[in-house]
């Protein structure tokens, strides 16, 4: 069994969200970047489950640049076998599914695995891209994955619910909650991850056919208004009159 | 020509099929051209779509596409906007649209804008589309240059507006490829608004004490029209069901209004929920964080102020 953990970074939830003058690039500095919930809860946990019980290898792929190596590192820690960094700072999903899908297209896995979306710009793109690179079956948001042989049985949120769906190996999936439970890496796993390979490897190059423009930041709150408990036809009638969503 | 790629889950248009129209319709409009609405597998009503502004409306027939696979769409929407040489392509930025777009942008080489907030507007040959990013911390405008562009509605971001007729649906035939997933079973929630598409959803945590507590929420919802959701420690707890649970790492939500009842307002849940139009805030402790996110806010126990609410929300409908 050969699967592909694909990770991303992103700025944890709590950090404070700023940007350079002209709005047209993140400022980094001071930020506590993480290892993306749903790359890690869900898609690298359930990777590094069958493999415990199928046996095989557990790769986990980044694409970014040496800055980011400590939340490769955690994936080692939590139990991906190996690790391979993709050398580029990838300006768009777009670039980012070329790099993954290059990089697969020669390796064979069995199943590649990605969260079901990033939390901080929530695209849900890059699975489908690979998978339509690689041309294979892509099954999004999957809270359940066993496999039985070469097949495995899935469910995956629908619009309003769940569908129970049968697939071959190989396949792409993307991983929702339910999938696996959260893993704190232990002491053995976070000394084991120094000496686990982490193999960087070159980009290919790819121009992207959509760029970032300019960040702006919304018009803060003007402040919550307080209604008396005792006057809830009052706090109907704002809703009504004032903000109109009643 | 805009192309609107409509998804009908179980043969039906939803909420999100009429915005999906309506934003193709005006973004053809921009473009000073037409908008042509596409959906495949059975349906039913599909004409409807011309009252929302699409000029002709298509269906590829086939029974393969009555379940989703995103391979099969992808390749089937392709082969109709190279048949129709639409230049932009419109999809609703749902669990349907998500396993499609990325698909779709590889196979027409096309700049894909997942989740876009408003119109575009035009700058040359090239499109600026905003989106939220950050939980709804930041908005990023892109641009698309490519010949052909790809662009996913999140929920909620127009509202459908009816500016025509309905029109006859017309069959268009494609080469459908053969799905690798084999669907066993669907289990849906008839009778209830999914969280993704509520205009109003009630939501509760911890501060309800007990799960046997949450017939004033459902009361509460149930006048509203609205569809009840529950923090992660409650849906942790088995309290309520998982698929009930917004916030981060549940369902990220953006419904007009959102009353959150004993909800603290941990950043992990604002997270899901900070993008709704208008937030209420209902918590005993005036120090919660929540009610700094809050348009309108009640220090009160809960237990009070909830039915006296649904009580005067019951006056306020009676009376108009």
């Amino acid at each position: 069994m050969k699967l592909l953990v694909c990770i991303s970074q992103t700025p944890d939830t709590t950090a404070k969200i700023s940007f350079n003058p002209e709005g047209t690039d993140f400022n980094a500095a001071g930020v506590q970047f993480i290892m993306n919930p749903y790359d890690e809860w869900y898609a690298l946990v359930r990777a590094c489950e069958l493999r415990e019980t199928l046996g095989g290898t557990v790769v986990a792929l980044h694409v970014g640049t040496v800055a980011n190596e400590t939340t490769i590192r955690k994936a080692l820690a939590i139990g991906a076998d190996e690790a391979v960094r993709i050398n580029r700072d990838p300006k768009s999903a777009a670039d980012t599914a070329k790099q993954i899908a290059t990089y697969a297209a020669a390796e064979n896995f069995d199943i590649i695995f990605f969260g079901k979306e990033t939390i901080d710009y929530n695209g849900s793109e890059v699975g489908a891209m690979v998978a339509e690179y690689l041309q294979l079956p892509y099954v999004s948001f999957a809270s359940k994955l066993s496999l039985n042989g070469s097949t495995a049985t899935m469910e995956r949120d629908i619009e309003g619910g769940v569908e129970e769906l049968e697939v071959d190996l190989p396949f792409v999936v993307s991983a929702a909650k339910g999938m696996a439970e959260q893993r704190i890496p232990n002491m053995r796993g976070i000394m084991t991850a120094r000496t686990k390979p982490l193999t960087e490897i070159q980009p290919v190059d790819f121009e992207a056919p959509s760029t970032l423009v300019q960040f702006t930041l919304p018009p803060a709150k003007v402040g919550v208004k307080l209604i008396q408990p005792d006057d809830m036809d009052e706090l109907v009638r704002l809703l009504h009159e004032e903000a109109k969503v009643i | 020509m805009v192309l609107v790629f409509v998804e009908t889950p179980r043969g039906l248009l939803k909420k999100t099929a009429f915005e999906a129209v309506t934003y193709a319709k005006k973004t053809a409009d921009l473009l000073g051209t037409s908008c042509v609405a596409l959906t495949l597998g059975s349906v039913s009503n599909a004409g409807e779509l011309g009252r929302y502004g699409a000029s002709r409306v298509l269906n590829i027939p086939g029974d393969a596409l009555d379940q989703l696979d995103g391979q099969v769409f992808s390749a089937a929407i392709s082969e109709a906007v190279g048949k129709l040489e639409a230049s932009v392509v419109i999809l609703s930025h749902t669990s349907t649209g998500k396993t499609i777009a990325g698909r779709l942008a590889v196979r027409l080489n096309a700049g894909l804008i997942s989740g876009a907030s408003a119109l575009p507007t035009v700058a040359g040959s090239a499109l600026h589309i905003k989106k939220g990013v950050f939980s709804g911390k930041a908005v990023a405008e892109y641009e698309i240059k490519s010949a052909i562009k790809v662009i996913s509605l999140m929920g909620n971001a127009v509202k459908p507006e009816v500016s025509a007729d309905a029109v006859a649906v017309e069959p268009l035939s494609v080469t459908l490829t053969k799905s690798l997933i084999r669907v066993k079973a669907t289990k849906t929630q008839e009778g209830v608004v999914p969280l993704s598409e509520a205009e109003i959803v009630v939501s509760a945590g911890r501060g309800m004490k007990d799960p046997s507590n949450w017939g004033i929420i459902e009361d509460l919802a149930a006048t509203l029209g609205a569809t009840t959701a529950c923090s992660r420690p409650v849906a942790d707890s088995d309290w309520r069901p998982h698929h009930e649970h917004v916030g981060q790492t549940g369902i990220a939500i953006r419904p007009n209004l959102y009353i959150a009842v004993g909800i603290s307002g941990a950043i992990q849940h604002l997270a899901g929920v900070n993008s709704s139009k208008v937030i209420v805030v209902i918590n005993k402790d005036p120090e919660a964080p929540f009610f700094k996110a809050a348009d309108y806010g009640v220090v009160a126990d809960l237990f009070d102020v909830v039915p006296r609410l649904n009580d005067a929300i019951k006056k306020f409908k009676a009376a108009n």
